[in-house]
């Protein structure tokens, strides 16, 4: 019991500390502690509660339990890793966006394509394509690439769609300024007319980050070697081994996180002159 | 005569275009089988009898869009002819399985993420600690613990429509609370300065001016929040055992070789898709109109 009561208290006392945190004005660090304490309040909370409870381990693992058998098993987890992220989602990934971009580039020149490419790139991004998995699967065979295969898919039309867009966000002032350079085609494009579509290009990537680790990893729901995320999960899932499963989530969230912000960064370097990224 | 060159022209282009590439995909793909069986019985294959046989396959590679259609109508429209319209083998029962627990989810998940959002914009401690996890779940490939969920649920005793729909909720309730969340705080501060001159308390100032402002921002992220629940499903049904519901006709048709079923319940699917994300969009239409913030 004293578990629970303990967790509870922890809990409350962390969430009065942020009240009175964010009740500061200005400070910087605020902004790094309060959602920091807030995620260790939420994992003691669970362990309390797992704890206190007596919960089954095989309906919920305690945080720590997790932790114990993500460092005991690292070498399965990196395997599953490399197979899954590198080379199913990372490759997928690289080749999806870079078709949509270069689709996108070509389109560009004929503006009666990007009217009828518009409208379906944006219905066809709203479908489930993560349905195709299987097909992909009976095409590429069980290893990685068919699971780059449905990451290429799953990543193309969001990137079209958001390349399309950011080569239109130049305004019309700006590109008569070109013009009046006499600029070519090729040089407005280079020098103007990318650089202003980069805030888009990024948007789209961002989400293209989610997107891949999703696909690679439901991809081996359907078939896959005897390895990678998706294959441990569904396996030690049916053997009631959830530690593992949370391991490889764990895995997938900081796989995930950090794919994300090192997009988010390269974002920020690259658009630096754009009004969401300077300091105010 | 405008908007149909403008606007109907381009996607008709674009849609034959996709359906051209569609069948000559399924020659390529279909070919080494037909030539296989073609040595098998020692026929000389020419160019139209190798392009009928690519098109005619039972287990083909990549059925073409008229198989996939027959097969559709096959388990729909004939077998509501037959009046056997809700047995398991009809798409539509399959579809209709999906689409309760996509209803279910996508409700759950809007209530939830409107009430999160109301919460974070009226509490500046919920904001700080709540909104950063928020937006960091989104970098995580949530549906990767749709079985484990699936599995704990059922061990306890919870299973059909409701583990699913706890999926689809998962999946949606994010969009739902990025939108809201930015939408309650687009009144600029002249509104809000205008509402304190009428000394608006904060209730009022929310019924009257943050909720109808935030009106365009959840529609938007409402057709986002549907689309996901969706898949979040169609995930949620592979690892049940395939019993019922488009995710399940999807596993079925993969340890089967089925791939005309394949394509015919990812059609479905796409269908449901569009149907739904229609429905909110008319939805938003209606309720802006009314509200006069159309443009």
């Amino acid at each position: 019991m004293s578990w629970v009561v303990g967790s509870v208290a922890f809990w409350l006392a962390s969430w009065w500390v942020n009240t009175r945190l964010s009740a500061m004005k200005g400070s910087r660090i605020a902004g790094f502690i309060v959602p920091a304490l807030f995620g260790i309040s939420l994992l003691v909370l669970w362990e309390g509660m797992v704890k206190g409870f007596n919960i089954n381990p095989v309906l919920l693992p305690a945080p720590t339990d997790i932790a114990a058998k993500f460092a005991s098993s690292l070498p399965i987890l990196w395997t599953d890793f490399v197979q899954t992220f590198v080379k199913g989602a990372l490759s997928g990934y690289v080749i999806g966006c870079g078709a949509a971009f270069l689709t996108a580039i070509v389109v560009d020149r004929s503006p009666f394509l990007q009217k009828g490419l518009l409208p379906v790139g944006n219905f066809v991004a709203a479908l489930p394509i993560i349905g195709m998995a299987p097909i992909m699967v009976m095409w590429f065979g069980f290893d990685w690439q068919s699971k780059a295969a449905i990451v290429v898919v799953m990543v193309f039309f969001p990137m079209l769609v958001n390349t399309v867009q950011g080569l239109q966000a130049s305004d019309v002032m700006q590109r008569d300024l070109m013009q009046t350079y006499a600029a070519t085609y090729g040089q407005s494009l280079r020098k103007l007319r990318l650089p202003a579509a980069m805030p888009f290009v990024f948007n789209g990537l961002k989400i293209c980050t989610t997107l891949a680790l999703i696909g690679a990893i439901v991809a081996e729901f359907f078939g896959s070697p005897i390895k990678g995320m998706g294959f441990r999960i569904s396996t030690e899932v049916g053997r009631l081994a959830l530690d593992m499963v949370w391991a490889e989530i764990a895995v997938a969230a900081i796989a995930g996180s950090a794919f994300y912000g090192i997009v988010a960064m390269i974002e920020k370097i690259v658009t630096f002159w754009h009004p969401s990224q300077r300091r105010g | 005569m405008n908007w149909f060159r403008d606007k109907v022209l381009p996607v008709l282009t674009v849609v034959l275009a996709i359906i051209v590439m569609w069948y000559a995909g399924a020659i390529a793909l279909n070919a080494p089988w037909a030539y296989d069986k073609a040595t098998r019985t020692g026929e000389k294959l020419t160019i139209t009898t190798l392009i009928v046989d690519t098109w005619t396959q039972d287990k083909p590679k990549l059925p073409t869009p008229d198989q996939v259609l027959r097969e559709i109508w096959k388990t729909t429209g004939a077998m509501v002819l037959k009046g056997r319209g809700w047995s398991k083998r009809s798409l539509i029962y399959h579809a209709w399985v999906t689409l309760s627990a996509t209803v279910l989810g996508f409700a759950l998940g809007g209530v939830f993420g409107i009430l999160l959002a109301v919460g974070i914009v009226h509490n500046r401690a919920m904001d700080m600690s709540v909104m950063p996890w928020v937006i960091a779940s989104q970098t995580i490939p949530i549906l990767a613990i749709a079985p484990m969920v699936i599995v704990v649920l059922n061990a306890i005793g919870i299973s059909g429509l409701l583990p699913k729909a706890i999926i689809s909720m998962y999946l949606s309730f994010f969009p739902v609370v990025v939108g809201m969340v930015k939408g309650l705080r687009s009144p600029d501060r002249m509104q809000i300065d205008q509402m304190r001159t009428w000394f608006a308390s904060r209730w009022q100032m929310f019924w009257k001016l943050r909720l109808p402002a935030s009106m365009p921002y959840l529609f938007t992220s409402l057709k986002v929040a549907m689309a996901a629940s969706l898949v979040g499903t169609i995930v949620g049904e592979l690892p049940t055992g395939a019993v019922a519901g488009l995710g399940a006709r999807l596993l079925a048709g993969s340890y089967y070789g089925q791939t005309i079923q394949i394509w015919s319940a990812l059609i479905m699917a796409a269908v449901l898709a569009a149907i739904l994300v229609g429905l909110i969009g008319v939805l938003q239409r209606v309720t802006l109109k009314r509200m006069g913030m159309l443009r």
